[in-house]
């Protein structure tokens, strides 16, 4: 059975990569007018001032929207049906993610449901951020 | 400067086939629909000047062709690549960079031969912050959306289903569609569950198959055997490379540009517009269409298609050759939407519709990636 895919980080990205590795949340945020943002750029995507930083975020947000995929993409067979989810970060950002610690059903899952950062190690390089709802160990 | 009635298209054509035919590379579908839309408008290869295609490279397509142009164009945004296709062969011809445009669309989307691999380098940003969480594919990328949609403004289940049967009915009626058999909106939510809450019925075809326009000044476009279509308004924008990036999961901001656009060059009232083609990927792309276009407000496209305004009797008909959904889908279907424009301002449709006058095609790149929208009429001065 194929593997799932591994990606690579790049110059602009290894700060969240790394973050990664240890457990924190590393997303960007431009000190010019002031929004967080993602995905990593060396400048800010709303205003394009280079005076832009990292931080770590809380890691909670809640459900944006999301599917319930029933056709394995390489490697997630095991965890089929699977919850691919986009999150609003309480600092504002977007990014995908997928939800577990819960079964994946729509019951489970209402649209705006509170989440919370957890991580999931596939190699040495790279862990990645996977969401669960909030209170759910 | 606008585009208005400038150009006209004067051939158009699909492949003989737009089935399933593994016999068929893609760039040879490239060919056969240039060759049938060549004869379409009497002309040859050595007429044309312009050369504009998505998947294949000009290049590769020139060289196919035996064709040395003065002008190409290999934008590729996806399905609606085709629209902003004619967009750029119209601001070409009309700045005298070529006099004859032929665009093609040529897609081996079911039986693969001679296209290029699926996968993106691990260091591509989708790889790095989509591709990571399992994404299979459109069904998993282009769907995201449609829970907020459904959440913000009560859109429902059958409603969604209802884009799939409205337009299952006007597949019915063209020989050439592929899925012909009636359907009802409790065989599309119980069709298989493809990624909830997308069913099986709900999501478009895959198949091969080609189709070509060529495009020519409007001066022009009355010395060609067919009575010329004329472009009276054309748009494009784009807005992200990754689903999880769009600005309003409830809303294309691409679409909206793009439509405005076309609006306000074509100079027509969406009351005037008497015939629609809406890329439906998936049963929520034409609902996004809807609103983003300004033919409904936000939110209020669920109704419209459950109450079959879009099919045959409707006072909406949309998608009249079956659709993505059931015509044909080679992948970059936007090439079709066209061709179906085309054959309602011909009287040539297999669901022909009657006095059309004007038509709508509008499509959608990627997972609402970009936009191309493009009005056409029949007329020579609207």
């Amino acid at each position: 059975m194929p593997k799932r895919p591994i990606p690579q980080a790049t110059p602009e990205t290894a700060e969240y990569w790394d973050g990664a590795r240890r457990g924190e949340l590393r997303i960007q945020r431009c000190r010019s007018c002031g929004k967080a943002y993602f995905f990593p750029r060396p400048f800010c995507p709303n205003c394009s001032s280079k005076d832009v930083e990292w931080f770590t975020a809380s890691g909670k947000g809640k459900l944006y929207s999301y599917v319930i995929n029933h056709r394995a993409a390489y490697g997630f067979d095991d965890i089929t049906p699977y919850v691919i989810a986009v999150v609003q970060l309480d600092e504002g950002p977007r990014m995908m993610t997928n939800i577990v610690g819960i079964e994946a059903t729509p019951e489970n899952l209402p649209i705006d449901l509170p989440v919370e950062v957890t991580w999931e190690k596939l190699t040495d390089e790279i862990t990645i951020p996977l969401f669960k709802p909030q209170g759910v160990a | 400067m606008s585009l208005r009635m400038s150009v006209a298209i004067v051939g158009a054509a699909e492949t003989d086939s737009v089935a399933i035919q593994p016999d068929k590379s893609a760039i040879q579908l490239h060919a056969e629909a240039a060759f049938n839309a060549l004869a379409d408008a009497g002309l040859t290869k050595d007429d044309v000047d312009g050369v504009l295609c998505a998947g294949q490279s000009p290049v590769q397509v020139a060289e196919y062709l035996g064709i040395t142009p003065t002008y190409v164009d290999g934008t590729s945004v996806g399905g609606c690549s085709y629209m902003l296709h004619v967009r750029h062969a119209a601001a070409a011809i009309k700045a005298g960079l070529c006099s004859v445009a032929l665009i093609t669309h040529g897609e081996s989307g079911r039986s693969r031969v001679g296209m290029s691999g699926w996968g993106r380098a691990p260091q591509n940003v989708g790889s790095q912050f989509e591709e990571v969480f399992g994404v299979a594919g459109p069904p998993t990328r282009f769907t995201v959306p449609i829970l907020r949609h459904m959440h913000e403004y009560g859109t429902t289940h059958e409603q969604l289903a209802s884009v799939a049967v409205a337009t299952r009915r006007w597949a019915e009626k063209n020989p050439r569609a592929m899925m012909r058999d009636p359907i009802t909106v409790e065989d599309v939510l119980n069709s298989r569950m493809i990624a909830y809450p997308i069913h099986l019925f709900e999501c478009c075809l895959v198949t091969d198959g080609g189709g070509a326009l060529i495009v020519v000044s409007a001066e022009r476009a009355k010395d060609f055997p067919k009575k010329p279509v004329y472009i009276m308004g054309t748009g494009e924008s784009t807005e992200h490379s990754m689903i999880s990036m769009m600005h309003d999961f409830t809303e294309s901001r691409a679409f909206k540009v793009s439509g405005k656009l076309a609006f306000d060059e074509a100079k027509i009232a969406h009351k005037d517009i008497d015939h629609a083609m809406f890329y439906d990927a998936f049963a929520h792309t034409p609902m996004f269409a809807l609103e983003a276009l300004g033919f409904v407000g936000k939110g209020e496209s669920g109704p419209f298609f459950e109450e079959m305004r879009t099919a045959p009797g409707g006072d909406f008909p949309l998608n009249t050759n079956g659709g993505g959904l059931s015509y044909t889908h080679t992948g970059m279907y936007g090439m079709f939407a066209i061709q179906e424009s085309m054959r309602q301002l011909r009287g040539e449709a297999a669901a022909q519709l009657p006095n059309v006058r004007t038509s709508i095609a509008h499509g959608v790149g990627g997972m609402f990636h970009a936009a191309g929208t493009l009005i056409l009429t029949n007329d020579d001065a609207p």
